[in-house]
């Protein structure tokens, strides 16, 4: 394997990884307040049948992004109404948003397949992407993979180091004692599901208008399932999600690798990786259940409504 | 000002109500979506629901398509009794399908009444086989059961895609992905002749059955139910947890398993790429609308066999794509779950100022409670 070819990989680990890393930032801060959304494939699915239908109808990718994130904090919105007003259950409520969310997409979609759009193309950053090795691997993409970088920062340094960060990790983990000092809990729930909604939008909106630039039923391939998986592997930690998003983009693209080496394959058999990289990440992580206990935030998955 | 408050009892009356409430809802929002699009809207409501089980054919086809989503339905309820969120039926039902191919190749033209047994119980088989790498995940190792089902199902999926694309592939296929055409003896027997209906709605409502019977008058439904309302109180009287973890998750895969085998050995006699159009994914919804019980799931897999029918009359009748049957699927779980809250909750009318001096209001409130 020459050095070209691993630099290639990367780069491409990068931008597969990139989806996974948005739409996992926003469940995360979604799961740190306490309510655990399943339904991101549907929302993804959802912000990248906007997204695509916004390029193709204004022709800016500007007003496809926004598009895309409108359609999922609107389908977050649905989830919330369920699962924060009326105090639903987060499972049932969260497959509902799924099936929904394919369902309506595959709808709404169907006048968009086999149609093209000029989706987002390379942006070198100057001089940064010169430098040998990391220049190409993290320099040398589309706008939203940086874009992604600079989401992560800013969750990162929100969860760390800013009061709201408190305040959000507060609800998450005794929604009863956040209340009692007079926190706006629902809201406070409602505001950290909006912005899983709008994450899951824009991951979406990445497939078909970065990845992918097109439209086709289902396209997120479980990606959104992955993301759940993603965030228990990183134990509600920002910094283990990004890597874990590079990580789950590389077996995603494992393939094209195994391909670079010559084994031949079956193309089906294959396409099996990043799920079966999932389970047996899975597996690593679950088998210690007072780890992940230790970092799980306390309320998630409990309905909770104030008292009075 | 609107306001919404626990109710002291359930409320049985909601809970029979809330299918019926969802499925009203569900099809005032449809008869809006047809205005929307411009079309006719009553037409367009009489098309999905009415025109495909206007004749006999009509409801044997009905029957046809309800049996695996009822199969798989059974199956899941046992698991969801338990709180057991297994989303897996969809892969059960794909490896049954693939199970049974391979045994019924196996056999070719051959004849003999014992083919078609063990054509169904190796699809049997391979679901509940498919289903224990879950169990045995969430027993020994503690993993999230819904994550790794999902993760099943794709693999599932591709596993099938590459059977009918390699292995199990026709050699006098012209090349189609799909295997070869079973043998006489590897079909199921039709139910009404003339049609398409086969023995597997049998299967099906004896399955239905059985989950009620399981529930009503066992000790190991008993002990399901308990471990799903309160798993402290099932440790506490020493049952068996991973035994009924692993007993929920083999039947349900059995189940849809056979599903998956009566599919192939029945309407479309050979593998092919798009054996399921979501019947495992659909029965989750058939689960929650059944109300997990027998006659409930019976009624909620003909209403939703009736969706996948009216997406193809849409596009038939209407030139609307199919794929308006997973809308009408998502609305009416959506509604459903929504109306089901009003089942623990109640709305209540309170006045601005009553709700402002909460000073006066909390002895009342202790006195009640």
């Amino acid at each position: 394997m020459s050095p070209d070819m691993i630099v290639n990989i990367l780069a491409a680990t990068v931008v597969a990884g990139t989806p996974l890393l948005i739409v996992a930032l926003g469940e995360l801060i979604c799961e740190r307040s306490g309510v655990l959304n399943l339904g991101q494939e549907g929302m993804m699915l959802i912000g990248a049948v906007a997204g695509f239908a916004g390029v193709y109808a204004s022709g800016s990718l500007l007003v496809g992004v926004i598009a895309g994130m409108a359609a999922g904090v609107g389908m977050s919105l649905l989830f919330g109404f369920m699962a924060i007003t009326l105090a639903a259950n987060q499972y049932a409520a969260g497959l509902a948003l799924t099936i929904f969310g394919t369902g309506l997409s595959a709808f709404v979609g169907t006048d968009f397949v086999g149609k093209t759009i000029d989706g987002f193309t390379k942006l070198p950053i100057p001089f940064l992407s010169d430098i040998p090795v990391l220049g190409p691997v993290l320099f040398n993409h589309d706008l939203l993979v940086y874009v992604s970088l600079g989401l992560f920062v800013a969750v990162y340094v929100f969860l760390r180091h800013s009061r709201g960060g408190l305040l959000l990790r507060a609800v998450g983990e005794s929604p009863e004692s956040a209340n009692a000092n007079g926190l706006p809990v629902l809201l406070i729930r409602y505001l950290a599901v909006s912005f899983g909604g709008a994450m899951a939008g824009l991951a979406g909106a990445y497939l078909s208008l970065a990845y992918t630039p097109l439209w086709t039923e289902g396209m997120t391939a479980g990606r959104g399932w992955i993301a759940l998986a993603l965030v228990v592997f990183a134990t509600w930690r920002p910094v283990r999600v990004l890597l874990g998003a590079y990580l789950f983009g590389l077996a995603s693209i494992l393939h094209l690798v195994l391909q670079g080496f010559g084994w031949d394959i079956s193309p089906e058999l294959l396409a099996m990786l990043p799920y079966g990289v999932t389970v047996i990440v899975l597996v690593l992580l679950s088998a210690n259940p007072t780890r992940t206990r230790l970092h799980t935030p306390l309320s998630i998955g409990q309905p909770w409504r104030p008292s009075r | 000002m609107l306001s919404l408050e626990r109710r002291q009892v359930d409320s049985r009356l909601m809970e029979y109500l809330s299918p019926v409430l969802a499925l009203m809802l569900t099809i005032i929002t449809g008869f809006l979506i047809f205005l929307g699009l411009d079309r006719d809207p009553v037409e367009g409501l009489r098309l999905f629901f009415i025109v495909p089980i206007s004749d006999a054919v009509g409801v044997a086809e009905l029957g046809l398509k309800a049996a695996p989503l009822l199969l798989c339905a059974a199956g899941l309820t046992i698991c969801y009794r338990a709180k057991i969120w297994n989303i897996g039926a969809e892969g059960h039902f794909l490896m049954g399908a693939v199970g049974a191919t391979i045994a019924a190749l196996q056999f070719g033209e051959g004849t003999g009444f014992w083919i078609l047994p063990v054509v169904l119980l190796a699809g049997i088989a391979c679901g509940a086989l498919w289903s224990a790498i879950a169990a045995f995940l969430k027993t020994h190792f503690h993993c999230n059961e819904i994550l790794t089902t999902i993760m099943l199902n794709y693999i599932a999926l591709n596993l099938l895609l590459y059977a009918v694309h390699g292995p199990l592939k026709d050699p006098y296929g012209f090349s189609f992905p799909q295997s070869a055409m079973f043998g006489d003896a590897a079909l199921l027997p039709m139910l009404i002749p003339g049609t398409r209906l086969h023995i597997g709605l049998l299967f099906a409502l004896l399955a239905a059955v059985a989950v009620g019977v399981l529930f009503a008058r066992t000790f190991i439904g008993f002990q399901l139910k308990v471990l799903g309302e309160d798993e402290k109180a099932a440790e506490f009287a020493g049952f068996p947890r991973k035994r009924l973890i692993w007993f929920a998750f083999l039947v349900a895969g059995g189940m849809a398993g056979l599903a998956g085998a009566a599919e192939v050995t029945g309407p479309i006699g050979q593998l092919i790429p798009q054996v399921s159009p979501g019947y495992g994914y659909t029965a989750i919804i058939v689960v929650f609308l059944g109300r997990m019980r027998a006659i409930g799931l019976i009624l909620a897999s003909a209403l939703l066999a009736l969706t996948f029918l009216g997406g193809e009359m849409m596009q038939i009748g209407m030139n609307l794509p199919k794929a308006m049957t997973g809308l009408f699927q998502g609305l009416l779980l959506f509604y459903l779950l929504t109306c089901d809250a009003f089942i623990h909750y109640r709305i209540r009318l309170t006045r601005k100022h009553v709700t402002a001096s909460a000073g006066t209001n909390t002895p009342l409130a202790t006195q009640e409670s």
